[in-house]
């Protein structure tokens, strides 16, 4: 009965907001129509409507759906911090961090489905309905770390939103295991994606020890910088207490993250170029492209310039501190992270392709418009389940548990005011 | 905590021998150690082993003993006339048509032995010079074969695809290259 | 579900005009009503949508798929067209040879695969690739070169390597699907259960050889060019968005006969037989020519040897 109220609630704090907040969720409708549309028009064509060939088999779906993984993945493993430096607005970071994750997942998993080839047999995966390949197929373990890592943050935000909302504390003995077990099972979800790609000697650019690794200091790097430009809105729009310290450590924890993430591809780099093997190819494709063909490494550079202004932003802690540079910093992070997962990494995978075959993939229009859409999604989910969550972490809207008890007809909920995210 | 890694470290050993591991090679070819089929048809020298189609005569030539049954053999390097569409590439210059013809008997071939053998069985003749393509035809492994691999098998013989009087293999014109990505729509 | 009938409209150019809008609108109609299906399809399509894996049938469940399939195809195709489920035979390793000494170049082999194993023409599947590469350069497949053409081959100063799936012994294919639809038959062979398949191409990512194709586009041949002999596991026509691969003509080779690349090859490079029988054309091949396999380094262990028979 509770819970009842507790959706009719939200309902109507979602559906009430000021002009910018009904503008935004107007122009994430539009771009999930675009890629509803896009999406129809690939379901009756075939994936033929994709750039995707049988030389680049996979590309830009597979190559957000990596770079949603580290978001997912990063942005619950802020908690760590959050403990060992007892920041006060804990919950909140929990809170937000568990529901980044959430709208992640949710990217991820309609990445996977846009991706495959026939979606409705999606159930041959699911263990003792289908033929689940364990202990063999990676995906078959990122599939079921996915789930159970989404589950997990969908409980746990719940958990904590809806014992804001009967102002409640959370339950510790609840809450706590399970938000310690996720920081684990986040750092498992990337490994896993990692392994993916990891565990094919057939794709030398990516048969590396240091994949993994690379896609955990890289997650770390992109998932705080989104945190990092939420919770300024927040403080901002949503009167949220988020002190500056806070977002200063998130800051230089992102500047140690990117000096891993830098580190680790300096390895690599050195690797290829010093030892000079076949296996080069790959990388110079990257870098300098072969043989005339080189559509993506103006963005391989772009990337590597975003990252390292980044980290130089990040690093010293005048530009730190200053919100102009720290926000510049947080979205060069963003954005060399993003073309690294989404383009830099999948594509030279496949360029030139096991027999030497060199196609030059770039994004068809239906893949633009169809990750448009989902990012639509993923944005749609988070803001409105932040809408919620802000306005019970105000205090603004719960219910006095003794009251309902005494007026059990009587809605109890206090005033969802408009305006927040 | 000691035991538990332990169990982490034998749980990952055999994660990984499980999807992993066993990369003995070839087995199966232990399965009849120190046979060495080489041998197999070495003897069988019997033409109905090696079903063959019927030679490939230019039209209207065979028998030859239509036109040569009177003539007297010639052994002069010449102009062919009648046959001058022949023009031969075959090993050292001083071949000529005796090597192989048969000079009493044209619808014959003849080995070095002095003995006769059809142009039906030419691979004997080419066999001479050729043994180890010999070898490798009657074990199926030079030239085509047809039929069944476990079974009946179709032979072609040697002038099926080698031209006799110039048996370097002729080019082809290859079938179309396979569109490129871009080019599938 | 699986044998949707083919669009109407042909798969127009990127461009768009007000007609392919008004097509794309359409076909978006058509999308949403194929995701709504599974409550409104015909007893046949739902049928299809729950099928089992094909190891999962029992002999009754088996004869029923195989009759549906073979009397959708026949509906589809005009004609009679069989769909068989012939097991391995017990004592048969299938392997294969191919002498590079021999070989021209000149595709044959391509193109009768395309038509023994009903490939889609339009989008265009090949499940042989011939690889130019220069006589200087040795094996070198990244700088090879697939789309050569000449009047005639083979070209002065150049070799060629066909190239198709190597059935191997550990094959990464197999290991990395996620669904168990492509597995490695008693014989050697790897197949696809193209029903089970979900199109996810984790196997393409895996095959060293490029040995695996996927149905981009709706799957289109001509009625009469239909091979209308077919195997489950082989070469029945593939539904779209599935992932299909050589299976050394399963349909022909559990039936005695050869491969058809290997009778069509005019210069004889292609060898085929039983590895275990000591006494066939492979295992020849194997213990009197020197052979190589095709990335040996990655562990795949291939049943498709190289060699050189000079």
């Amino acid at each position: 009965m509770l819970f009842y109220k507790f959706f009719l609630g939200s309902l109507r704090i979602v559906t009430h907001g000021g002009k910018a907040y009904f503008a935004w969720l107007a122009f994430l409708f539009l771009i999930i129509g675009v890629g509803v549309l896009g999406y129809g028009e690939q379901l009756s064509h075939g994936l033929i409507r994709t750039h995707m060939r049988d030389q680049v088999s996979w590309a830009f779906y597979i190559g957000n759906f990596t770079f949603l993984v580290g978001v997912a993945a990063a942005a619950v493993v802020l908690v760590i911090p959050a403990y060992i430096y007892h920041w006060p607005p804990i919950k909140e970071i929990v809170v937000l961090g568990e529901l980044l994750a959430v709208s992640a997942i949710t990217m991820c998993l309609l990445f996977v489905t846009v991706d495959i080839g026939r979606p409705e047999r999606f159930w041959h995966m699911i263990p003792f309905l289908g033929r689940w390949n364990v202990p063999s197929s990676l995906l078959a373990w990122d599939v079921l770390v996915l789930n159970l890592y989404y589950i997990l943050n969908f409980v746990i935000a719940t958990h904590i939103v809806y014992r804001g909302f009967t102002r409640r504390e959370y339950s510790k003995s609840f809450a706590l295991p399970l938000i310690l077990f996720s920081v684990p099972l986040a750092v498992s979800i990337h490994t896993v994606t990692a392994f993916v790609y990891n565990g094919l000697p057939a794709r030398p650019f990516w048969n590396s020890a240091i994949l993994a690794p690379r896609f955990l200091a890289s997650a770390f790097c992109s998932g705080p910088a989104i945190m990092l430009v939420m919770l300024q809105l927040l403080r901002k729009y949503a009167r949220l207490d988020i002190k500056d310290e806070a977002i200063w450590k998130i800051a230089e924890l992102m500047a140690y993250a990117m000096f891993l993430n830098l580190f680790l591809f300096g390895a690599e780099i050195f690797r290829e170029y010093y030892s000079a093997t076949e296996h080069l190819l790959f990388t110079e494709y990257l870098f300098v492209g072969i043989r005339g063909h080189n559509a993506i490494v103006p963005f391989a550079w772009l990337s590597l310039f975003c990252s390292i202004v980044a980290f130089l932003l990040f690093l010293v802690p005048a530009t730190r501190k200053n919100p102009v540079t720290l926000n510049i910093g947080a979205f060069l992070i963003y954005a060399g992270v993003y073309i690294e997962k989404g383009i830099a990494l999948v594509i030279p995978g496949f360029t030139p392709s096991t027999l030497g075959d060199i196609y030059e993939y770039g994004p068809s229009r239906v893949e633009v418009m169809v990750t448009i859409g989902i990012y639509g999604v993923g944005f749609l989910l988070f803001t409105l389940m932040v809408k919620v969550a802000t306005a019970i972490m105000r205090g603004e809207f719960h219910v006095d548990v003794e009251a309902s008890l005494r007026q059990p007809g009587i809605s109890p909920i206090a005033g969802a005011a408009p305006g927040g995210s | 905590m000691h035991r538990l890694s332990v169990l982490v470290a034998f749980g990952l050993f055999v994660w990984v021998s499980a999807c992993g591991g066993n990369h003995e090679r070839a087995a199966y070819l232990r399965t009849a150690p120190g046979v060495a089929p080489s041998g197999a048809r070495e003897d069988a020298a019997d033409a109905k082993d090696f079903p063959v189609p019927p030679p490939p005569f230019s039209e209207g030539v065979f028998p030859c003993s239509q036109c040569h049954a009177d003539m007297t053999p010639d052994l002069e390097v010449r102009d062919l006339g009648e046959h001058d569409g022949i023009e031969l590439h075959h090993g050292p210059r001083d071949r000529w048509c005796f090597d192989c013809h048969n000079p009493d008997n044209r619808d014959m071939l003849r080995l070095a032995s002095g003995r006769l053998v059809p142009f039906s069985e030419s691979y004997r003749l080419c066999g001479q010079c050729h043994g180890d393509k010999y070898r490798d035809w009657r074990m199926g492994v030079h030239g085509k074969r047809s039929g069944e691999w476990n079974g009946k098998k179709q032979y072609l013989l040697c002038a099926h695809c080698h031209n006799p009087h110039a048996p370097r293999f002729k080019p082809l014109a290859p079938l179309p290259p396979p569109k490129r990505p871009d080019e599938i729509l | 579900m699986t044998e949707h009938p083919k669009t109407e409209a042909p798969l127009s150019s990127p461009a768009e005009s007000p007609e392919e809008a008004a097509a794309t609108r359409r076909h978006f109609l058509q999308g949403m009503a194929a995701t709504a299906f599974v409550a409104a399809c015909s007893p046949l399509e739902r049928e299809a949508f729950f099928q089992r894996h094909f190891k999962e049938l029992n002999k009754d469940e088996l004869a029923r798929v195989l009759a549906r399939l073979s009397q959708g195809y026949s509906e589809r195709f005009h004609k009679q067209v069989t769909v068989s489920a012939e097991p391995a035979a017990s004592g048969v390793l299938f392997g294969y040879a191919l002498d590079l000494s021999r070989c021209i170049g000149c595709r044959r082999c391509v193109y009768a695969c395309v038509e023994e194993n009903n490939q889609s023409r339009d989008p265009q599947i090949h499940w042989i690739t011939v690889l130019e590469m220069e006589k200087a350069g040795g094996v070198d497949v990244m700088h090879a070169n697939a789309y050569y053409d000449a009047d005639e081959v083979p070209r002065p100063g150049h070799f060629y390597m066909p190239v198709q799936c190597q059935q191997c012994e550990h094959p990464p294919c197999v290991k990395v699907c996620p669904v168990q639809a492509t597995w490695q038959d008693a014989d050697g062979i790897v197949v696809v259960d193209y029903n089970w398949c979900i199109g996810c191409r984790c196997c393409m990512s895996a095959c060293p050889y490029g040995a695996r194709h996927f149905n981009w586009g709706e799957p289109t041949i001509a009625d009469a060019e239909v091979n209308p002999e077919t195997h489950y596991l082989g070469n029945r026509p593939r539904p779209r968005g599935v992932v299909e691969k050589c299976t050394f003509c399963v349909q022909r080779v559990r039936n005695g006969r050869y491969p058809a690349c290997v009778e069509v090859c005019p210069v004889g490079a292609r060898k085929f037989g039983n590895l275990l029988d000591p006494t066939s054309e492979v295992r020849y091949v194997i213990e009197n020519k020197r052979v190589f396999i095709l990335k040996e380094e990655l562990g795949t262990s291939p049943k498709f040897f190289y060699f050189y028979g000079v």
